[in-house]
């Protein structure tokens, strides 16, 4: 309970510096390591799964995505500094943001007793699936229409991103991510830890079924590693514009739709799996999302074109 | 006190640290972070009453843990969105404010 007390002071220190601090790339860094604290909470709540998804996706890429803005936003951080509410409006709002928490920390010492679950019909269920996560058999079976609709949302995300390219550039290349010099540690590390990184992100994808771990956090190590490699500049960003990429992108969601069409005439249902092979569609349908999601997750931190596209 | 009221608890304060954030901090990039914070302190939420749900062999209850999952997916893309349409200002006006009377 101590160590609880203790996270729960530091998880909100920290969330309090973001809020608080004057430089917005002190902010930044204050709400990437928040993001990793909050991942250990999430250990401690009893979710293994959520917290290898907080620490990849909520701190890490995010991270890399913020700190790049923030960089990139530096010149103008300091003229916007000045401006903002007076302090009547200040007060006003800190009076309303006193409520709100107020509210939720009464729902929160209100919450009916004993605490509704649906973990024992999970439980009953998880065998028809073949899987031994209940976290990945209700990702991908028992509430798969929401994991379809999320695939869906990340590649309407990045053709909002990729849409905001000038005409000019359109079907190019996105800025470099490279901030290393070829001879420079980020390189070599980016040679080192890639391929290690790559196994260790199919291996998280791969134990997903049975322990914690999944299509999502592996997806996320695989794209942190083709990040990093671009940082390091080893590798270039893809024009979009290229079929391959565009091809690799939609599998996963158009391979998902697929079985969960053929569910209608398997199983009479949309997204229903026949209990003799469900352990194996549902893989089939995870090989190709996983590949999806990694190339959309490095492509929405790569951002849109701003090179022409080569020939 | 039990583990799940605590953080409980303290996702009710980040959501209303997130949503000072967002009010007062005349910077676009610093609502986004106020924007996350709100996010995180939802999905705080759900771990606790996720972990109250304890059951059957569990330690939690894996529905609301998923939702979750995907939930912290859709807001990264949501936050990816937002920095590229900001970044995307900066560039055509040279300045990254929402104020409209300068």
């Amino acid at each position: 309970m101590a160590f609880d007390v203790g996270l729960a002071v530091l998880v909100l220190g920290l969330a309090v510096w973001t809020t608080a601090a004057r430089d917005t790339f002190a902010a930044v860094v204050g709400f990437v390591a928040f993001g990793l604290l909050l991942a250990l909470v999430w250990v401690r709540l009893a979710a293994p799964d959520v917290a290898l998804t907080e620490a990849a996706i909520g701190s890490g890429v995010t991270g890399v995505l913020l700190v790049g803005a923030s960089t990139r936003l530096r010149p103008v951080a300091v003229l916007a500094a000045g401006a903002g509410p007076c302090a009547i409006q200040r007060l006003a709002a800190a009076v309303l943001c006193t409520l709100v928490t107020a509210g939720l920390a009464a729902i929160v010492l209100l919450l009916p007793e004993p605490a509704p679950t649906l973990a024992p019909q999970a439980a009953k269920n998880l065998g028809a699936t073949g899987l031994g996560n209940p976290v990945t058999a209700v990702l991908m079976a028992f509430r798969a229409i929401d994991t379809l609709l999320e695939t869906v949302v990340l590649l309407l995300a990045l053709l909002g991103i990729w849409s905001l390219a000038s005409d000019r550039v359109w079907g190019g290349v996105a800025a470099a991510l490279r901030y290393a010099d070829p001879d420079g540690a980020l390189t070599l590390l980016a040679q080192l830890l890639a391929p290690v990184g790559i196994l260790v992100g199919i291996h998280i994808f791969w134990v997903g079924s049975t322990a914690p771990g999944g299509e999502f956090q592996g997806a996320t190590i695989l794209a942190a590693m083709w990040i990093l490699t671009m940082m390091a500049g080893l590798v270039d960003a893809p024009a979009v514009s290229r079929r391959w990429l565009r091809l690799v992108l939609v599998a996963g969601p158009a391979t998902f739709l697929a079985i969960g069409l053929a569910g209608f005439a398997m199983a009479g249902a949309f997204l229903g799996y026949p209990e003799s092979h469900a352990k194996l569609l549902i893989l089939t349908i995870e090989i190709p999302v996983t590949l999806s999601i990694a190339a959309t997750l490095a492509l929405l931190v790569a951002g849109p074109p701003e090179r022409a596209p080569q020939r | 006190m039990s583990a799940a009221t605590l953080y409980g608890l303290c996702s009710a304060v980040l959501v209303g640290l997130g949503l000072f954030s967002l009010i007062v901090h005349p910077q676009p990039l610093r609502k986004i972070l106020g924007f996350n914070l709100i996010g995180g302190g939802v999905f705080l939420l759900f771990g606790a009453v996720a972990r109250r749900g304890a059951a059957a062999g569990f330690g939690g209850d894996p529905v609301p843990q998923a939702l979750v999952i995907t939930g912290i997916v859709v807001a990264f893309s949501a936050t990816a969105l937002a920095v590229t349409l900001l970044l995307r200002l900066f560039q055509q006006t040279g300045q990254a404010t929402l104020a409209s009377d300068e």
